[in-house]
């Protein structure tokens, strides 16, 4: 299940509709809390978000054998402290869960459209994407 | 005809967020459609000015430069993206 949009969401809800499964690993990111940033403003390109996402979680299920997976990204604006994004996995054993759920977040970094624009004290800027994550993401292959 | 997108500080330098129009003749490829757009001066020669700081998607999915595009076909221009 992927979901783009608005919206908060409950992670424990959102865990629980993965349903039954031996193991479940999930990441919940938050907007950083960081000296002079007010918010990140999050736009994305609709259409090509999900079908980028759900192309990384077709991949992600030839390479584990996973139960679900569930992908929630929030757009907008959003206050320090508020989450931004959650990655879960399901399997029947942990280390495909962990290792899918890794897998999924390094390419939700660098393959999915999605834009931040920081609003600080002092104006907005758009952040830079990471070299580090670009660097994660080639680790898969 | 083709649809061109925009987003981030390439729209913010553009200004619409997208636009609709008739290829070029002799447009056969993103850099030239970039190359053609760049050309119109403005916003467009800032936001078009160093190709290797853009990213670009021919109908939703990461393309390169050289891609081909035709008639029908969606182009998106955008920086490397910060999601997550």
């Amino acid at each position: 299940m992927i979901r783009v949009g608005r919206a908060d969401f409950d992670t424990a809800a959102e865990l629980a509709a993965l349903g039954p499964a031996g193991a479940v690993v999930s990441f919940t990111g938050h907007v950083r809390a960081e000296p002079g940033l007010a918010a990140l403003v999050l736009e994305h390109y609709p259409g090509m978000t999900e079908r980028e996402i759900a192309r990384h979680v077709e991949e992600a299920e030839r390479r584990w054998p996973l139960t679900g997976a569930r992908i929630v990204h929030r757009i907008g604006r959003l206050e320090p402290g508020a989450r931004i994004v959650l990655v879960a996995a399901a399997s029947a054993h942990r280390r495909a869960a962990f290792a899918a759920c890794e897998f999924l977040m390094d390419y939700l970094k660098t393959r999915a459209p999605f834009w931040k624009q920081e609003e600080r004290e002092d104006g907005t800027r758009w952040a830079e994407a990471k070299a580090s994550d670009g660097a994660a993401a080639k680790r898969w292959g | 005809m083709t649809t061109v997108l925009y987003f981030a500080w390439v729209r913010q330098m553009i200004g619409p967020s997208g636009e609709t129009l008739a290829l070029p003749d002799g447009v056969a490829t993103v850099r030239a459609l970039a190359e053609n757009l760049r050309a119109r001066g403005g916003g467009y020669a800032q936001a078009f000015a160093d190709l290797s700081r853009l990213r670009v998607a021919v109908n939703r999915e990461h393309a390169g430069f050289d891609a081909a595009i035709a008639d029908g076909d969606e182009v998106a221009f955008f920086p490397p993206v910060t999601g997550g």
